[in-house]
């Protein structure tokens, strides 16, 4: 386990390391002010207490979320690439159920706003995970299919029943600070969804490692047919669990999103989280503490891809291209990894 | 406020035109047996390059580069799931991702902040002398940019092309079946290498489509996601060339909608129409991929040494 | 021309740690039918697929015709002349016919012309095939014909047959033969490859064994007997040395399993185990043999509680110790450690944590009381060898003593410390009290340890003394 571990970190490392060098060689061949767009990164990352406690942290904890989503369902082998719908779902119940329950205390109101946004998310995975188990439909496609579903849904409800009053702006009216996450520190806005994304991905590594539904769900990834045969586990009833409980992981990561930094819900509501969060997932190699620090790596990214477009006119896109290398680059070294042990 | 009727199914061809030329490419990788959500990638890919392309050496060179910067985004995704024997799901996130990423910072760096205001030469629609006097249909479909004319030729060439060549059957068994496929002497890596860079090679036309064809500039990410409707609309239409052709139309007719119901004045939700097509195809997924109308081996990795 | 249709020279072929061929030779002359034998693991397939140029050999040579060749794919067999029937067909099965038999043509494809060749092709060979119908709607023996017929499309004047007759009923299986030694009459040269002695020796010319990817003998088929074969096939040494128990004379144990009139229908609706019963006793072993396709697999899956029977009763202990065939799929999980495959066994059931440390102490416990070498029970079941892994597997099913173990092929591709440990494993638990039941291909391995025995034959189980003989009659058929 140890040994795993630290071949963990050294790729991530190798990983970045690499990345990074193709960065500057983007960033050369686009003729951009190299050195300022890299202090811009670093500066926007984690140049100050802002940098890091109002944008990376901040930044870090949807991704955490979607993050640990995308690597629970790869871990039991199912392809859920609808982590950007799960979200959407998550976040829409949990403001829909906030505005109703806003009148009543914190304690109350926060965590039925979450509980919906969890349950909003389970169930939009869940038919994916319904469609494959009953009718056989490919995971992939039906859970792109929802995210584009998801996305319209949204997009209709705040033009529609959740738009505020005065019907002016796409978009809820304010949730009130009820159902607010609380701040971990006056004057900063990494709020409260942090520690509980913190606490999730320590509690799902230890239901994977340490209890017999997490040995069941790691067991259908690496080898259902063995897993059938020797342990007599049902595959269908492991995967249909593993769908559930990722959807509520990403649905979690919409209600703490819309809870805790938007307090409204508007069509932008995700850059793209869900689709982010594969190569979160990815990096850290599926395992759960691992995602911390790729979440944490991929927070302070953003932050610092958003400053670099403000500070040295680089895109922001930049970062999406920072993502798909260490996409590329982990399934390239996977690739070396499977050869090297063929040999 | 009226609306015309022949005006609504002409912007629905057009809208439809680059989904339908996306689609077509999906439909022969997808028949090959991989879903190629690079294809996403591939389009703004293609966009990119018809800016390049136009801005350079005019309209021709336009949707050139086009097809050249589409299959330069698909060779990155056939050597990824061929040769590195990579999940084509995560792949093809990846190609997406790393395209649109690409194409956002190499236009800045290009044409700078101000870009947007670029505007390269487009495609004026060319009327086909008699056909586009028929009523109703004449204008929808006879009254367009070549590009959507480019669309028929190659749908129906398509429809000709699968079961009547032994490329085409070729194609089909390593969807099906690639071990039947290896068995008669057909390699699946090349047959499947082949339809990516064929489907590529077509996101990459759909992107010089939305560029050169309807909206004269590049903007960061105009893709917006046709390269994921064309895999839907593969879905819809079943697999087959002539479905594709009806669930592109349905599909460009649903996004055309929202602007009818606007001149109308009516409030309805178009949301809810954009998104049925979407409902639609989780729907004829699960009626029908017991009857197999999906290839067999979809989304299957080959385990053959390529 | 050259009097050999197809020649391989000192083929050698490794697959990882695996010497799947060791130098082995074939000759096979002109206008004869030519028999390969070999047990399972011997070496055929493999040596066929690259006559085949399914696969590259990494020493010796293949001539065709005479001309030494080097076939880089199967398109350049097929060019040369040769067509193969592959045991696991290689149709699609969404395609008619016409098309499965047009697959990898060039240019423009006529099915209508396509379905009148085979038509006539279908006439003149008498292999009855309608090109129409798709693959999927028709019988094993109708997509055994596609099959010939496709590699006669090709303009195959060599044919190789990779076990054609496992899935064919007896009568299918004369049709076929019928058919062959015609072909061969008019000039064709047709290789059968098959683990049926009695088969081979009826129809073929010539008749090969191979044993361990070597060649042990090649001789005309009317100048051996059974006896040659079988020595050849077994090799005559090695009987004694796997000799670790004396069968019991009577069986006296309480009844563990029974089976009453169970009936198995695969998915596609086909019956492959028509009404057995099957009892098994407390203390006794029971050797099971049977071909690929008689439902052998079926049936000890069934009694090992892994598979439902369509029709019949079940009656299975509480605990079911099972050795299956295919251990990297259904046995072990590569990328876990020897602790977590452990835990696998009744995994379904557990609640709550994982006792890892338990777990672990348990199965270094284990590991110890198997001899399974390894140094620890935290490294991967990959890295171990493919004994080790084996001794693993028996030890993890004995470690609760069930009251029926069920082991598939327990000894297959093991070396003799391994085979040795593994057999007087399951004697012992036999010795213990459980009912112990043993498939293997090699009817040599059965014959010092069971009590009784089972052969099955297309979905008929049937008790034989524990005879060789008896054995190999009804592996055919054969009163």
């Amino acid at each position: 386990m140890r040994a795993r571990l630290h071949s963990r970190w050294l790729v991530m490392g190798a990983t970045i390391a690499g990345i990074f060098a193709a960065v500057i060689v983007i960033l050369l061949i686009g003729g951009y002010d190299t050195s300022r767009a890299l202090a811009a990164l670093w500066d926007g990352a984690f140049g100050s207490s802002y940098a890091v406690l109002s944008a990376t942290l901040v930044r870090a904890t949807p991704l955490l979320f979607v993050g640990l989503a995308v690597g629970l369902a790869f871990r039991a082998g199912v392809l859920n690439i609808g982590a950007e719908g799960q979200l959407l779902a998550g976040a829409t119940a949990a403001v829909a159920v906030g505005l109703a329950v806003g009148a009543l205390p914190r304690v109350l109101a926060l965590p039925l706003a979450l509980g919906a946004g969890a349950a909003a998310g389970a169930a939009w995975s869940g038919i994916a995970g319904w469609l494959k188990l009953r009718f056989g439909v490919l995971e992939v496609i039906s859970t792109l299919m929802l995210n584009f579903i998801a996305t319209y849904l949204v997009s209709w409800l705040v033009r529609g029943p959740l738009q505020e009053p005065t019907r002016v702006y796409p978009q809820t009216i304010e949730l009130s600070p009820a159902v607010q996450m609380p701040l971990l520190l006056t004057g900063h806005r990494v709020h409260l969804g942090l520690v509980l994304a913190i606490g999730l991905a320590g509690f799902t590594w230890w239901v994977l490692t340490q209890t017999a539904i997490g040995f069941r769900v790691r067991a259908v990834g690496a080898g259902a047919a063995a897993a059938r045969s020797a342990g007599g586990i049902d595959p269908a009833r492991t995967t249909a669990l593993v769908f559930l409980a990722s959807g509520a992981l990403a649905g979690l990561g919409g209600a703490s999103e819309a809870t805790g930094v938007t307090f409204a819900l508007y069509e932008g509501i995700s850059p793209g989280y869900g689709y982010s969060a594969i190569a979160v997932a990815l990096l850290a190699r599926l395992h759960p503490l691992m995602i911390i620090v790729s979440a944490l790596l991929f927070g302070a990214l953003e932050a610092g891809a958003a400053a670099m477009q403000r500070d040295a006119n680089v895109p922001s896109v930049l970062a999406a291209v920072v993502e798909a290398m260490i996409v590329l680059g982990v399934l390239a070294f996977n690739h070396a990894r499977t050869r090297g042990r063929q040999a | 406020m009226s609306i015309d009727a022949a005006e609504f199914m002409q912007a629905s061809v057009r809208t439809a035109t680059p989904l339908a030329l996306a689609a077509y490419g999906e439909l022969v990788v997808e028949r090959a047996g991989v879903i190629n959500l690079g294809l996403e990638g591939a389009m703004i890919a293609g966009a990119f390059g018809a800016l390049v392309g136009a801005s350079a050496g005019g309209i021709g060179a336009g949707f050139a580069m086009a097809v050249v910067a589409g299959c330069a985004a698909t060779l990155l995704m056939a050597w990824v799931v061929l040769w590195l024997r990579a999940d084509a799901v995560i792949a093809g996130t990846a190609v997406t991702l790393l395209a649109l990423g690409l194409t956002g910072t190499l236009y800045r760096a290009l044409y700078g902040a101000q870009g947007a205001a670029l505007s390269v030469p487009t495609l004026a629609p060319v009327a086909v002398p008699g056909l586009h006097q028929l009523p109703w249909i004449g204008p929808a479909f006879f009254e367009q940019p070549l590009a959507t004319y480019a669309l028929y030729a190659m749908a129906c060439g398509l429809w000709w092309w699968l079961p009547r060549t032994h490329a085409g059957l070729a194609l089909r068994a390593t969807g099906e079946r690639p071990d039947a496929a290896l068995a008669a002497g057909i390699s699946p890596v090349t047959v499947r290498a082949w339809a990516l860079l064929f489907g590529g090679a077509m996101g990459g036309l759909a992107g010089g489509v939305l560029v050169l064809a309807q909206v004269g500039t590049f903007a960061e990410g105009m893709s917006a996601g046709r390269g994921f409707i064309a895999i839907a609309i593969v879905v819809l239409g079943r697999w087959s060339p002539v479905g594709v052709a009806l669930a592109a139309l349905l599909f460009g007719s649903a996004s055309q909608l929202q602007y009818v119901f606007q001149s109308l004045g009516w409030p309805v939700p178009y949301q809810l129409f954009l998104a049925l097509p979407y409902v639609l195809t989780l729907l004829v997924l699960a009626g029908t991929q017991r009857r197999a109308a999906a290839p067999a081996s979809l989304g299957a990795p080959l385990d053959t040494a390529p | 021309m050259s009097d050999h249709a197809l020649v391989l020279r000192a083929v050698s072929k490794q697959f990882g740690a695996v010497r799947a061929l060791a130098g082995a030779s074939l000759t096979v002359r002109r206008g004869t039918l030519h028999a390969v034998l070999g047990e399972n693991g011997a070496g055929k397939t493999t040596l066929m697929r690259i006559a085949f140029g399914m696969m590259a050999p990494d020493e010796g040579e293949v001539e065709i015709d005479g001309r030494p060749v080097t076939l880089s794919s199967s398109a350049a067999a097929i060019a040369l002349g040769l067509g193969m029937v592959h045991q696991h067909f290689t149709l699609v099965p969404a395609m008619s016919a016409a098309e499965n038999i047009a697959l990898g043509g060039r240019g423009r494809l006529d099915l209508g012309a396509v379905a009148e060749q085979v038509r006539v092709l279908s006439a003149r060979t008498g292999l009855a095939v309608d090109p129409d119908t798709r693959v999927d709607a028709l019988g094993v023996g109708a997509q055994q014909r596609i099959e010939i017929l496709k590699a006669l499309h090709g303009n195959a004047r060599t044919l190789i047959l990779d076990e054609p007759t496992a899935v064919l009923t007896p009568t299918e299986s004369e049709e076929l033969f019928g058919w062959l030694r015609r072909f061969v009459a008019e000039g064709g040269t047709a290789v059968l490859v098959t683990h049926k002695l009695q088969e081979a020796l009826s129809v073929a010319d010539d008749v090969t064994v191979l044993r361990r990817g070597e060649r042990v003998l090649t001789a005309r088929a009317a100048e051996i007997d059974i006896v040659t074969l079988v020595r050849a096939l077994t090799g005559e040494d090695r009987a004694p040395e796997t000799r670790v128990r004396t069968p019991r004379s009577q069986t006296v144990g309480a009844v563990v399993a029974q089976l009453t009139d169970v009936s198995v229908r695969d998915a596609r609706g086909v019956l492959r185990v028509h009404q057995a019963n099957v009892t098994c006793h407390a203390g006794e072993i029971i050797g099971v043999a049977g071909v690929e396709g008689s439902g052998v697999h079926e049936l000890l899956r069934v009694l090992a509680g892994r598979l439902t029977p369509t029709a019949g009763t079940v009656s299975l202990p509480d605990t079911v110790g099972f050795v299956p065939e295919d251990r990297l799929r259904d046995a072990v999980i590569e990328d876990f450690s020897l602790s977590e495959n452990f835990a696998l066994r009744g995994a379904a059931a557990r609640r709550g944590r994982m006792p890892w440390p338990e777990l672990r102490a348990h199965t270094a416990r284990a590991m110890a009381a198997h001899d399974v070498r390894a140094p620890s029970p935290d490294v991967r079941a990959g890295t171990l060898s493919g004994g080790n892994q084996q001794k693993f597997v028996v030890g993890r099913e004995m470690e609760n003593r069930p009251a029926l173990v069920i082991a598939e092929n327990p000894v297959r591709g093991l070396d003799l410390r391994a085979t040795e440990h593994v057999l007087r494993e399951l004697a012992a638990s036999a010795a213990s009290g459980s009912a112990v039941v043993i498939f293997s291909t090699d009817v040599d391995e059965l014959l010092p340890l069971a009590d009784r025995m089972l052969v099955t034959f297309a979905g008929q189980v049937r008790e034989v003394p524990v005879v060789r003989d008896a054995i190999a009659r009804a592996l055919v058929g054969a009163a």
